[in-house]
C-alpha cells in the first residue's frame, strides 16, 4: 500500500515541478513585453538611439514623462474623449440591450422568436465593411464622436445572452407583480434588473473594454486629431505619424534633445497605466464574466 | 432553443385576419415592443440597411453617379478579383485568412486546454491566482499596445531583439523585411493575447467535472498523470470540440486588429500576411476602390455564411443541444 502511495507521491512531484516551471514561463512571457515598454519609457532617449531598447535601462531618465506631463493637452483631451465615449456607449448600450433581452424572453410575446432571429441573423451574414462605412458617412456621422459610439452600441450575442439569463428569473415573481398591477417597464426596472446583475455587469464590462480599446472606428471616421481617443492617439504616436506633444513642448526641449523615442513608449504607459491599475479590481469580474459568456448564448 | 409553452389564459386566439391580429398583438404588448424598439432600430439601420449597399459590388462606382447612378457591370468586379491576372488576389487572401485562422484556432485551443489542466491541479492558491491574473493581462490591453510591444522588440534600429543579437555578435535583422517569419510572430501574439481568456473557459469546464471521480481514482491508486489521461482529457474533449467548431464557423473573419497593428500597410509583407479584412480595409481607406472592396466583402460574407452553416450542421449531428440554431 505504501509503495502505491509513494508512486502517487513521486508522480505528483514530477507534475508539480513541471507545472511550476511551465506556468512561471507563461507568466513571464505575458509580463515581460509590458516590462519592455515600461523600461523603454524610462530610458534616456540618447541611449535608446545608440543601443536600442533593453529590459534594464542603461541610463534612467524621466525626460519622456517630463515632456508628457509638462505639456499634457493632447493626452488629456484624448482621455476626455475616451472616457466620454466609453461611459456613454456602455450605459446606453447596456440599457437598450437589457430592455430588448427582457422583452424577448416574455412568453406572451407572439413575435419574440421571429424578432430574436431578426437580431441573430446579423451575426450570420453581414454586408461587409464598405457598405456599412458608407451608410454611417451617409448618416452624417463622419468626424463626430457619434461615429465612435453609435455603431458599436449593441451586439446580437449580448442581447441573446441577457435574454437567456433573464429566463431564469422565476415566472411566479413576475406574475404576482403583474397581479399587483405593475407595468412591464416597472417589473423590468425593479425586479428583473436587480436579479440579473451578473449578466448585466458582464455585458457592460466587455462593452466598456471594447469602447476603451477601440481605435478602428476612429481610423475610419474621425480625421480631426482633437477628437481622437487614447488608443488612436497612441497608435499615431507609435507609428510616428503624429507627435503626442504640443508645439510648446518642442520649443521647451533644446533642438535635438526632444525625447522622441522614449515619448512613444511613455505615451503607451500613460494611456494604459491607469487601466492596468484598475485591472486587479476588475479581474475577478472578468473571470466571472467569461464563465457566464461561455455558457452558450 | 427552449420550446415556448402555449400563450396564457388571457390571450385571445385570433386567426384569419393577419393585419388585425398583428395590430392587436402590438397593442396588447405595446410596452414590451417599445422596449425592444431601440434595438430593432439599431439592427435595421446598421445591419440591414447597408445590405442595399451590396449593390456596389455590381457597379463601377464613381462619385458623381453614386450607388444608383454608376454604370452596372454585372460580375466584372468578381471576375477581376478571381481571374484578373496579377490582381487576382482572392486566392491568396482566402488561403492566408483560412490558414492563419486554423493555426490560431488549433494552437490557441490546444495551449489553453493544456494550461487549464496544469493550472487546475497545481498547488498553492496564491500562486495559482497570480498566474491566472497575469495570463489574462494581455487580453485586457488593446491591440495598439500589442503593436507598441512589437515595435519595441522588432524595430530595426532600436528594437530589443537587435540589441540582444548585437551582444552576441550576430548581425541585426530587419524583421519588417522578412515575410517568412511573420507567420510565427502573428501566431505568437494571437496566442499570447487569447491564452488567459481561453484558459478560464477550459478551467470552468474542468471544475464542472465530478470531484468524486478523482477521489475514487485516487483510492484505486491512480497518479495525477493517469487522472489527467483517463478522467480530465476525455471529459474535456466535448468542450474542446465545441469551442473549436464554434471558432471554425468564423474561419473567414480575419483578426483585423492583430494584422493591422503589427504590420500596417507594409507592402513587403503582403504576400505572407495579407488577409481579406486588411485588403478590404485598404481598398476603402487607401485606394478608395469601393466596388472591388464591396465585392471582396460580399465574397467573404457568403463564404463565412457557408462555413457557419456547415459547422452548425456538424454540431447538430454531434449534439443537438449545442447547435446554434
Amino acid at each position: 500500500m505504501s509503495k502505491v502511495k509513494d508512486k502517487i507521491f513521486s508522480a505528483r512531484s514530477v507534475f508539480d515541478g513541471f507545472g511550476y516551471f511551465y506556468l512561471t514561463l507563461i507568466g513571464l512571457l505575458c509580463l515581460i513585453p509590458f516590462l519592455l515598454v515600461l523600461a523603454g519609457s524610462f530610458t534616456a532617449n540618447q541611449v535608446i538611439i545608440q543601443y536600442g531598447y533593453s529590459i534594464i535601462p542603461r541610463e534612467l531618465s524621466l525626460d519622456a514623462y517630463k515632456a508628457i506631463f509638462l505639456f499634457p493637452e493632447k493626452i488629456i483631451s484624448a482621455y476626455e474623449v475616451s472616457i466620454l465615449v466609453t461611459t456613454t456607449g456602455t450605459v446606453v448600450g447596456v440599457f437598450f440591450m437589457s430592455m430588448a433581452g427582457y422583452a424577448l424572453q416574455r412568453k406572451e410575446l407572439k413575435y419574440a422568436n421571429k424578432i430574436s432571429f431578426f437580431i441573430y441573423f446579423t451575426t450570420l451574414f453581414n454586408c461587409g465593411l464598405i457598405p456599412w462605412y458608407l451608410l454611417i458617412v451617409g448618416l452624417g456621422m463622419k468626424d463626430t464622436l457619434l461615429a465612435l459610439i453609435v455603431p458599436s452600441l449593441e451586439s446580437a450575442f449580448s442581447i441573446l445572452l441577457i435574454r437567456n439569463f433573464m429566463r431564469s428569473v422565476p415566472e411566479s415573481i413576475i406574475e404576482s407583480a403583474k397581479i399587483d398591477g405593475a407595468g412591464d417597464f416597472f417589473i423590468f426596472r425593479r425586479i428583473v434588473i436587480p436579479l440579473s446583475t451578473p449578466v448585466i455587469a458582464t455585458v457592460g464590462l466587455f462593452l466598456a473594454l471594447q469602447y476603451w480599446n477601440d481605435w478602428y472606428s476612429t481610423s475610419l471616421f474621425v480625421p480631426t486629431s482633437s477628437k481622437w481617443p487614447l488608443q488612436y492617439l497612441l497608435y499615431k504616436t507609435i507609428s510616428a505619424q503624429f507627435v503626442a506633444l504640443s508645439a510648446a513642448a518642442a520649443s521647451y526641449f533644446r533642438k535635438g534633445t526632444m525625447p522622441t523615442e522614449s515619448v512613444k513608449l511613455a505615451t503607451a504607459v500613460v494611456t494604459t497605466g491607469p487601466i492596468i491599475l484598475l485591472y486587479p479590481f476588475l479581474q475577478k469580474y472578468f473571470v466571472r464574466g467569461i464563465t457566464i459568456g461561455a455558457v452558450k448564448g | 432553443m427552449r420550446k415556448r409553452p402555449e400563450p396564457g389564459l388571457l390571450t385571445v386566439k385570433t386567426k384569419g385576419n393577419g393585419m388585425l391580429s398583428f395590430s392587436r398583438e402590438i397593442g396588447k404588448n405595446r410596452v414590451l415592443y417599445l422596449m425592444m424598439l431601440p434595438s430593432l432600430a439599431f439592427f435595421a439601420i446598421f445591419a440591414y440597411a447597408p445590405l442595399v449597399g451590396l449593390y456596389y459590388a455590381f457597379i463601377n462606382f464613381n462619385f458623381i453617379g453614386g450607388l444608383f447612378g454608376s454604370p452596372f457591370v454585372g460580375l466584372k468586379n468578381f471576375e477581376f478579383l478571381f481571374f484578373g491576372g496579377a490582381h487576382a488576389v482572392v486566392w491568396r487572401l482566402t488561403l492566408n485568412t483560412v490558414l492563419y485562422n486554423l493555426a490560431f484556432i488549433f494552437i490557441g485551443n490546444g495551449l489553453q486546454c493544456f494550461t487549464a489542466i496544469i493550472l487546475n491541479d497545481i498547488r498553492g492558491r496564491i500562486y495559482k491566482r497570480t498566474t491566472q491574473s497575469i495570463m489574462l493581462l494581455p487580453y485586457f490591453v488593446s491591440f495598439v499596445i500589442v503593436g507598441a510591444i512589437a515595435y519595441s522588440i522588432f524595430n530595426f534600429e532600436l528594437g530589443s531583439l537587435n540589441s540582444v543579437l548585437k551582444v552576441f555578435g550576430i548581425k541585426p535583422v530587419n524583421v519588417y523585411m522578412l515575410p517568412s517569419v511573420w507567420k510565427y510572430i502573428l501566431v505568437f501574439f494571437n496566442t499570447w493575447k487569447g491564452l488567459g481568456y481561453g484558459t478560464i473557459i477550459y478551467l470552468a469546464a474542468i471544475m464542472g467535472i465530478d470531484r468524486e471521480m478523482y477521489e475514487a481514482s485516487e483510492l484505486d491508486g491512480c497518479n495525477i498523470f493517469q487522472q489527467i489521461r483517463y478522467i480530465t482529457l476525455p471529459l474535456l474533449k466535448p468542450t474542446f470540440i465545441m469551442l473549436v467548431l464554434f471558432s471554425l464557423g468564423g474561419i473567414m473573419r480575419g483578426q483585423f486588429d492583430l494584422f493591422y497593428q503589427l504590420i500596417g500597410n507594409n507592402g513587403i509583407l503582403f504576400n505572407a500576411t495579407d488577409i481579406l479584412d486588411t485588403y478590404i480595409y485598404r481598398s476603402l481607406v487607401i485606394n478608395f476602390n469601393v466596388s472591388t472592396g464591396t465585392a471582396a466583402g460580399l465574397y467573404q460574407s457568403l463564404f463565412g455564411f457557408a462555413a457557419v452553416m456547415i459547422v452548425n450542421a456538424i454540431i447538430r449531428k454531434i449534439n443537438k443541444e449545442n447547435a446554434l440554431f
